[in-house]
């Protein structure tokens, strides 16, 4: 028998990022008894990466911003495939969540009449996005963190513990969710880092917000915590996940020197006046604005460079296309040719804009190639190629309340799906945590209230769990032992090589392969040391969880045959109006004949997306919508019908 | 250019520990927690390193490199000469876990001591009204990014654990001058920062600032002001019978 440390909570939310703590709040704010359990110290988690900002319609700098037009941006940025009522409550309550964020504390930058300043980003019609010079998402962190030690503060004050209805578990890692006999959620099994001791929750709701996926790539913005925990711990309890083909690149990573290669260039740099370049000097956005984004865009740059003191009058610079859209831009520019020496472009801010200006507005990024890459940015050029950003697929749940299909297990943020469609709009992510964060909390309360019970976890479930986790320490059945350090190098290399910005049939497949041959060695993997904070278990842990997601945007992204947002097949160049309407749904295949303690198998399925509804179609001109849409789904468009009708 | 460098780390957890000898591969451009990955991918898969956004960013990666402290990530190994053996330590101010992971909780326990965010019952979410010029101030403080390096660095519990529970530390003091000088902020927070949360016991040898990898002026622009503010509350006697007679009003927000 090993030894197990158990909690109860009403909650427990897993992840400590932006989506996870507003979820907290939220169940705590409803009375619940909470758990927040996070990979990281509490505040360390990879909000703090967002820079540029956080998208609301809230008019303070452009008042003909509306929520309408905000959904419009972004179910366009995600080419008509998001989830549109989350698309539509996003756009509705962002505002709200903003002003919320500094009735605790937040000091966001102002306008001159002292209100929350907005700025400009990809994809957005008006300047919307809340910010604070070029750490957005430190600040929104640090909001809620300290707003969580307020309220542990008013527990204190009530009952004399700071930690009786809200608790965080830092530097603790769930491997396992747990389910009772008839599938609902019962809790949650990990282990604390430092002590390599197991823990158990028990728990009739769990709330998922543990971020995304990039370390499953060589070149990615994301930290190291972002391994695909919460898509594989759902899959694993019975969940599904949506649209995993769509993986972000970001247009601007850092591509030099190769130790930083992948961090993140905030799109406020190009917002705020920077232009691409390519070897030759040329502006090359101009080249790239494609059909369905025609006369959205100014076609010199003249126009371009008058649209940022004159919206009204002027087009914006193609500069701010969505980032799948520059990514792919910059990808063609390299291959052809006019790529920096270090295979990028160059992004011009210097001879845009005053030096003090520059490091007014931008002080992380004058700071990061500062001392990383010796390159002062107000005197220079910096060098950008795509990095591995964003997914957008992840786990399926009911848009309103965040739940799974799943009784009592929930999602929220970058490791729920369907909210940006197949492609993210910068800006909507630290809005999507926060609205619905939120909801999530709300809804794991309302379920935990309505359920009057608490579910058991199966007989056996926590040994089983257990010895999983333990099996990196035994002797490898076969072979000499792999190591997880080089497993994980393999792992990346092929997903960044195979399942990157542009694919083919043939390479998916080859990654598959690569893929199962990696599932065949993991099994072999074998940790040095003991339990006590020891990162080779930890990763030997975690990669796991990257190669069932792996399986998930390969086997996606291999289905569908077309090019759409984060899912570019050079195979299948064209947007597809017969794929718009479908949707691939991976899921966890409970009896693939695998031997106990290996990676569970997955399997991709199609499905249908719900028609959006009428009134919102209605936002949209016909002329647009055909762009994407087929004939038959647009019949009920009011622009469709004849002059006249009476029906 | 690449090289092999000589490395001394501190591997041992709370039963004690000792410097150990490693030579590691070293290229063009890398940071000392580069290195100490590809120690771990390649010689000691085990051995212990806190980090989390290699961007200089989070704040998680603090030790002290040749006894300054410092982030790994945002520490160049060009800053050195090739030739130079690296002694790399965890903080030295808290209890260490096990090789360079040391444990901070001391300060989550401070952070919990300082009253939060007070703003005027009456004004609503969206009715927020600032000045750039005015939050500024407080947007300096909260650039922190919690690495705790000024709290490790800080003389007054560097070497003295009996400090320890008088002392909130220059990051949670400057967290007291943030909320202090937010313009909507309401609390009375200047006898506390004296008498609670141990500024008396700063004498500004601006340690923290210097190692501040935000680069905040911590002393200048947080320390010092409060010190003022106690000052002018405590020795100023004509605000001390005004604030007397005034005890229990609410304060009008600062400019």
């Amino acid at each position: 028998m090993i030894e197990t440390e158990r909690h109860e909570y009403d909650v427990v939310v897993i992840g400590a990022g932006g989506a996870g703590l507003r979820a907290a709040i939220a169940a705590r704010e409803r009375g619940l008894r909470t758990a927040i359990v996070c990979k990281s110290l509490f505040g360390k988690a990879h909000t703090v990466m967002a820079e540029g900002g956080c998208a609301a319609a809230m008019g303070n700098v452009n008042e003909n911003d509306s929520w309408q037009v905000h959904f419009r941006d972004t179910m366009r940025g995600g080419k008509f495939l998001n989830s549109w009522r989350m698309a539509e409550l996003h756009a509705k309550e962002a505002p709200d969540r903003v002003w919320e964020l500094e009735t605790w504390g937040a000091l966001f930058d102002r306008t001159p009449d002292g209100r929350i300043s907005q700025r400009h980003f990809g994809g957005h019609t008006y300047p919307r996005l809340a910010h604070v010079g070029d750490r957005t998402g430190l600040e929104i962190i640090r909001t809620m963190q300290q707003r969580i030690v307020a309220l542990q503060q008013a527990d204190h004050a009530e009952t004399g513990e700071y930690e009786s209805r809200l608790r965080v578990f830092a530097e603790c890692t769930v491997t396992e969710l747990l389910t009772d006999d008839d599938g609902a959620m019962a809790g949650a099994f990990g282990y604390w880092r430092e002590s390599g001791r197991f823990i158990e929750f028990s728990a009739p709701a769990v709330v998922l917000a543990t971020g995304g996926i990039g370390k499953s790539f060589q070149v990615t913005s994301n930290s190291w915590e972002y391994t695909g925990d919460g898509h594989a711990l759902a899959l694993r309890a019975g969940a599904n996940l949506i649209d995993m083909e769509f993986v972000q690149f970001h247009p601007t990573g850092m591509v030099w020197p190769p130790s930083v290669k992948g961090i993140l260039v905030t799109e406020g740099v190009r917002g705020d006046g920077g232009v691409l370049k390519n070897s030759d000097g040329e502006r090359f956005m101009f080249g790239y604005v494609p059909d369905v984004f025609k006369g959205q865009y100014a076609q010199t740059e003249d126009e371009a460079d008058r649209w940022y003191t004159d919206q009204e009058n002027n087009r914006r610079t193609p500069d701010l296309l969505p980032r799948d859209e520059v990514a792919r831009a910059i990808n063609t520019e390299v291959k052809e040719g006019r790529g920096s020496p270090h295979g990028g472009v160059y992004l011009d801010i210097a001879s845009r804009m005053k030096p003090e200006e520059i490091k007014r507005r931008l002080p992380s990024m004058y700071h990061q190639f500062k001392e990383l890459a010796d390159v002062d940015i107000t005197a220079e050029p910096m060098e950008v190629g795509p990095t591995c950003h964003y997914v957008m697929g992840g786990i399926d749940v009911d848009p309103d309340t965040g739940q799974s299909r799943v009784p009592g297990l929930f999602a929220t943020g970058e490791c729920a799906g369907g909210m940006h469609g197949s492609n993210r709009l910068g800006g909507n992510s630290l809005s999507d945590l926060l609205v619905f964060g939120r909801r999530a909390g709300l809804g794991a309360a309302d379920y935990v209230a309505a359920a009057g019970r608490r579910p058991t976890a199966r007989t056996g479930a926590v040994d089983t769990a257990a010895a999983t986790t333990l099996a990196p320490f035994g002797p490898p059945e076969r072979g000499t032992g792999e190591n997880p350090y080089t497993l994980h190098a393999e792992l990346q290399r092929r997903m960044n090589d195979l399942v990157g910005i542009i694919r083919t049939e043939a390479e998916m497949a080859e990654a598959l392969e690569h893929l199962g041959e990696l599932r065949r060695r993991v099994r072999d993997v074998v940790v040095e040391g003991h339990r006590q904070y020891n990162p080779g278990w930890h990763l030997a842990l975690d990669l796991r969880n990257m190669l069932m997601v792996g399986e998930a945007v390969a086997s996606s992204a291999l289905t569908r045959t077309e090019s759409r947002g984060g899912h570019t097949r050079s195979d299948h160049p064209g947007l597809d109006p017969e794929w718009r309407h479908r949707a691939l749904l991976t899921t966890c295949v409970r009896d693939g004949g695998q031997e106990h303690g290996d990676v569970p198998r997955i399997a991709v399925e199609r499905t249908e997306r719900a028609p959006m509804r009428d009134d919102l179609l209605a936002l949209f001109d016909l002329t647009e919508l055909e762009k994407y849409y087929t004939a038959a789904e647009l019949a009920a468009h009011p622009g469709a019908r004849p002059q006249g009708g009476s029906t | 250019m690449t090289y092999t460098a000589r490395l001394r780390v501190w591997r041992g957890d709370t039963g004690g520990g000792a410097l150990t000898d490693y030579e590691v591969e070293v290229n063009e451009g890398e940071v000392v927690l580069d290195i100490l990955h590809r120690l771990q991918a390649t010689q000691t898969p085990d051995l212990a390193v806190r980090w989390n956004c290699k961007a200089g960013k989070c704040g998680s990666c603090s030790a002290e490199i040749n006894g300054r402290p410092r982030l790994l990530c945002m520490t160049r190994m060009s800053v050195f000469e090739p030739g130079e053996t690296l002694t790399v330590t965890p903080m030295r101010t808290f209890p260490v876990i096990r090789d360079l992971v040391a444990d901070v909780s001391f300060n989550y326990a401070k952070a919990r001591e300082i009253p939060s965010f007070t703003p005027p019952p009456d004004l609503g979410p969206g009715e927020y009204r600032m000045k750039q010029a005015d939050v500024g101030r407080s947007q300096e403080f909260r650039k922190c990014i919690e690495c705790y390096l000024c709290q490790n660095t800080c003389h007054v519990v560097r070497d003295h654990e009996e400090n320890k529970p008088a002392f909130a530390g220059p990051r949670y003091l400057m967290r007291v001058a943030e909320l202090e000088m937010h313009p909507l902020d309401i609390a009375d927070r200047v006898a506390d920062v004296q008498d609670e949360h141990g500024l008396g016991l700063c004498n500004i040898t601006k340690c923290c600032t210097d190692v501040c990898p935000e680069g905040i002026k911590i002393t200048d622009n947080a320390l010092i002001p409060m010190k003022e503010r106690v000052a002018d509350q405590r020795y100023d006697p004509l605000v001390w019978l005004g604030r007397t007679i005034t005890r229990r009003r609410d304060r009008p927000a600062r400019g």
